[in-house]
């Protein structure tokens, strides 16, 4: 029955003889349109008298889509030049998402270097004010690594502990609720997190700003990525480790300690340090709970600290050539500290990743 | 409708690895030709130097000539997209497009093509179902997602989808492996429905698959693990599977290895 | 439950079920399933604490209000009678998360595409790292390049688009200044959650079954044509939930909106007039002049922001939870 109702409709429009060569744009000719559109961009920007160099740089991306496009429609034909123009649309996707992201790792290094030398590093604001030159950051990292050191104290054994009861206990609504708030947590923004500890620790309990109030703001921010990758790396370790380890008569808390944690560890510390580096950066609860300093104050649990974003914040702020100098010498210090974090974590992933990657 | 396809000297690589070295042979129009030989021959490899696709994975590259009617698949002037387009392919596993309807499945192709009128696709929708002995299964429910069928009748619909756009030939890759023996059974039959109109070349790791469907049968092999894949040779299917000329064809053929 | 055929008891039997029940039958078993529950716990302890304890201060704050919360153009909690309201912020972070969404979305999108099928092989792995990386940098960071280097970029460009878009009177600037506006906050924000939907968009771009793809191909399809009809599909929920953690990010984010950002409680629907607030902003700039109960109203406020971002971060949750069943499904 097939054969008759085949033989009756006829293709429509009969696509046979179509040959397979056509008309094709040499291969340079993308890379030839965008150099001509980024030149006539320039060209019409500066014809026209803009000084902002972000218009020259829009314009020259629409004129290489639109030439793309028209260039490709006229010599290879519709479809083609739609692939082309996606294509050229995903390269100026990626070059305009390029620029301000270079600018800024750019920016920060050329500004923050002209200060940045050991008399930075080792001298705090003491007696400076917006309009003297000098000073340093000194008391802003005993504040930060004091602050993060804590939040890491706090957060990391909870984080832990609550990613073995998910993975190696966790059953029935209990469980589902810890990963469903874990979740909600991952997802508070730091600002709310500070005013939490605000309205609990300072205006309910009465407690003074210090750095420690700021740690605890830091260890609601850090308890749910600690959980959530700590999780990752539990599942990942082979059911046949466990299983092994309780038929020889191993308890099986002893197992989770022995067996389970030493083979997720690599991941783990991974996991923990882009934790510490994300804590690193917050700003919003620093402001409200250590307030900042322009003095070394080695004891976190009494009075103002500083801190090298909130320091950041603040120099910022005061809006002078002087203050704006600190304030990119602490953020370079700050982007190297939590780049250098980033880094040896994604090392250490590398290096410990289980044999059996996927 | 359906074309020869000369192969002259035929080498595949992946990256710096060949896969297979030098092959030639002509694939007569308008009838089956089954490749066989052991896993990792190349001859998988070979097929998709057919339409093309072989370019597709990291690395792939192709030394040699493949002529469509005189038409080289390779010459410089050649849009692969174009190729694919005229070289149809079935593949291993069923792979619908799982987010588009019964419908919409078998009008993919034609819908890259330009714009049809309702009533054209509709027909050719129609005439494509029928020609993979599916539209009888499947005319109550077009608009149903074409992941909810069965794993063979998925692959009926993946035929009815290569072979709507009027390909000269149609590659297949294996196309029973993931199926049940009934499910094979209606495949194999709708080849032999389908070669009055196709060129048709299919890789099968099963020897009465091959000897049930193709008029001629290439056997393919290789020398050693890591070395390329060769073509022993090819011939009638009768002649390969009663008196091959080959040793190592009789071989495989009786199971002695592979 | 099936038995093990071998039955032979080691010296100590260790029934594993129990434990999982809770049940443990040793002191070491007992005291750890304890702590590592009670972990659990705490966990629910202190989100329960953070609605709490909000919900008290900003109870205390609202009710001496003496202006709408929800409607009033200002924020006055210290004066005699205290007024605040929320309009002008919930104003500021609606819009100026939209802009960033606008720019951020569609380019994430595309640098997605761009490293997952378009870059040179050897150029995409570095690449994804770095975007890795770039999601770390610090948002004060931001925040200071934004102040003081993207802000005077923009400068011509908001007097071009005042010029030729004026008309549309969203982009008409009644008022000259530098561009510390909602408009440039929002292309600020827009880079700063462009990482982050690219990373997550690009992981499910990269789970694109390689046999889709193959089909398009096989049927004549451009790259173009196989990204229509087989990448974005699947991809479109992790799409979605990625624009929903981005949008979450720039609702809340503060420092980089704090030092961008002229603040004023005067309405204006002219994006490139300075003013505006957004919630995380006003609390910061407001929070040191403020006394006990100032800071009860910005607690107020920050309650607000916390449920818009708890409704976001759900339904972006309640997307990935629902794509998961649905390839799962699949598979």
């Amino acid at each position: 029955m097939s054969h008759t109702v085949m033989d009756r409709a006829p293709a429509t429009e009969a696509p046979a003889p179509r040959s397979l060569a056509h008309r094709r744009l040499p291969r340079w000719a993308p890379a030839a349109l965008a150099v001509a559109s980024a030149a006539l961009g320039a060209g019409i920007g500066l014809a026209a008298g803009f000084e902002s160099r972000v218009q020259w740089g829009l314009i020259a991306a629409l004129l290489f889509v639109v030439s793309t496009y028209a260039v490709t429609t006229a010599v290879e034909g519709s479809r083609q030049a739609k692939d082309r123009i996606a294509t050229s649309v995903v390269w100026v996707c990626f070059v305009l998402a390029v620029v301000p992201l270079a600018s800024l790792a750019w920016t920060t290094v050329e500004r923050g270097s002209r200060i940045l030398d050991g008399y930075f590093l080792s001298h705090s604001m003491a007696g400076l004010n917006q309009n003297t030159p000098g000073g340093g950051i000194y008391h802003a990292l005993i504040g930060t690594l004091e602050q993060v050191g804590i939040a890491t104290l706090i957060a990391v054994p909870i984080g832990l502990l609550t990613a073995i009861y998910l993975v190696e206990y966790g059953r029935g609504r209990l469980a589902q609720a810890v990963t469903f708030f874990v979740d909600v947590m991952t997802g508070i923004p730091s600002i709310v997190a500070g005013l939490f500890i605000l309205s609990t620790w300072v205006l309910t309990f009465g407690m003074g700003p210090s750095g420690f109030a700021g740690s605890l703001a830091l260890t609601i921010l850090m308890m749910p990525v600690v959980v959530r990758s700590t999780e990752e790396m539990l599942k990942l370790v082979p059911n046949e480790l466990r299983e092994a380890s309780l038929a020889l008569g191993v308890p099986k808390w002893r197992t989770i300690l022995k067996v389970v944690l030493p083979t997720a560890i690599g991941g783990i510390t991974t996991g923990v340090m882009l934790a510490v580096a994300r804590i690193a950066g917050e700003t919003a609860p620093v402001l409200l709970l250590v307030l900042g300093s322009s003095f070394i104050n080695n004891d976190p649990f009494d009075g103002t600290q500083a801190s090298l974003p909130l320091y950041v914040y603040q120099e910022y702020m005061l809006g002078t050539p002087h203050s704006y100098d600190r304030a990119w010498g602490a953020a370079l210090v700050l982007i190297i500290f939590v780049m250098v974090l980033n880094l040896v974590a994604r090392a250490i992933a590398r290096w410990k990743a289980p044999a059996t990657g996927r | 409708m359906a074309k020869r396809i000369d192969i002259s000297g035929l080498s595949a690589y992946y990256g710096g690895h060949k896969a297979i070295e030098d092959i030639s042979m002509t694939v007569e129009p308008r009838s089956v030709t089954a490749f066989i030989g052991p896993s990792g021959c190349g001859k998988s490899t070979f097929l998709r130097t057919l339409n093309r696709m072989h370019e597709v994975t990291p690395g792939g590259r192709v030394e040699g000539k493949v002529l469509l009617d005189d038409e080289d698949l390779y010459g410089s002037q050649v849009d692969p997209v174009a190729v694919r387009r005229t070289v149809g392919m079935v593949f291993q596993r069923p792979n619908p497009f799982p987010t588009m309807s019964i419908y919409d499945n078998v009008a993919a192709g034609l819908r890259l093509g330009g714009s049809y009128r309702k009533s054209e696709l509709d027909s050719v929708v129609e005439k494509s179902l029928r020609g993979a002995n599916l539209w009888n299964e499947v005319k109550d429910r077009l608009n149903k997602p074409g992941s909810g069928l069965s794993g063979g009748q998925q692959q009926r619909l993946c035929i009815a989808r290569a072979i709507a756009v009027e390909p000269q030939v149609l590659l297949m890759d294996e196309p029973c492996s993931a199926l049940d023996p009934i499910s094979t059974l209606a495949i194999e039959d709708l080849i032999g429905e389908l070669k009055e109109r196709f060129t048709i070349v299919i890789v099968t790791h099963n020897m009465q698959q091959a000897a049930r469907v193709s008029d001629r049968t290439a056997f393919f092999n290789l020398a050693a693990v890591g070395k390329p894949g060769k073509l022993i040779e090819i011939d009638e299917t009768e002649r390969i599977f009663s008196n091959p000329s080959v040793q190592a064809t009789e071989d495989y053929i009786s199971g002695r290895f592979g | 439950m099936n038995p093990p055929t071998s039955t032979a008891p080691p010296p100590a039997p260790l029934p594993p079920q129990p434990a999982a029940k809770g049940g443990a039958t040793r002191p070491g078993d007992r005291i750890f399933v304890g702590l590592s529950r009670g972990s659990g716990v705490l966990l629910l302890v202190i989100m329960a604490a953070i609605a709490v304890f909000l919900t008290y201060r900003a109870y205390i704050a609202i009710s001496d209000n003496q202006a709408n919360f929800l409607t009033a153009f200002e924020w006055n909690p210290q004066g005699q009678p205290p007024q605040f309201g929320i309009a002008i912020l919930a104003y500021g972070t609606v819009v100026s998360s939209i802009i960033a969404m606008a720019i951020a979305v569609p380019i994430a999108v595309g640098i997605a595409l761009f490293v997952s099928h378009y870059a040179p092989r050897r150029m995409a792995s570095p690449l994804a790292y770095v975007i890795d990386l770039l999601a770390a940098v610090p948002s004060i960071v931001y925040g200071l390049w934004g102040a003081l280097v993207l802000v005077p970029y923009l400068d011509g460009m908001n007097s071009w688009l005042d010029q030729y878009l004026g008309w549309t009177y969203i982009f008409e600037k009644t008022s000259s200044g530098p561009a510390r506006n909602l408009f440039t906050v929002g292309i600020l924000l827009a880079v700063m959650i462009l990482p982050v939907i690219t990373n997550v968009t690009r992981e499910v771009f990269l789970q694109v079954p390689r046999a889709h793809e193959e089909a398009a191909l096989a049927l004549g399809a451009t790259r173009w044509e196989v990204i229509r009809m087989s990448v974005l599909p699947f991809g479109r929920s992790g799409i979605i939930s990625a624009s929903m953690l981005g949008l979450g990010r720039a609702l809340g984010e503060t420092m980089a909106v704090a030092t961008v950002l002229s603040p004023s409680f005067l309405f204006s629907g002219h994006l490139l007039d300075p003013g505006g607030g957004t919630f995380a902003q006003n609390i910061a700039a407001k929070f040191n002049e403020a006394n006990e109960y100032g800071r009860d109203a910005l607690i107020a406020s920050g309650l607000v922001l916390f449920v818009m971002t708890l409704i976001v971060n759900g339904a972006a949750r309640m997307i990935i939870a629902r794509r998961k069943e649905y390839s799962g499904a699949n598979a």
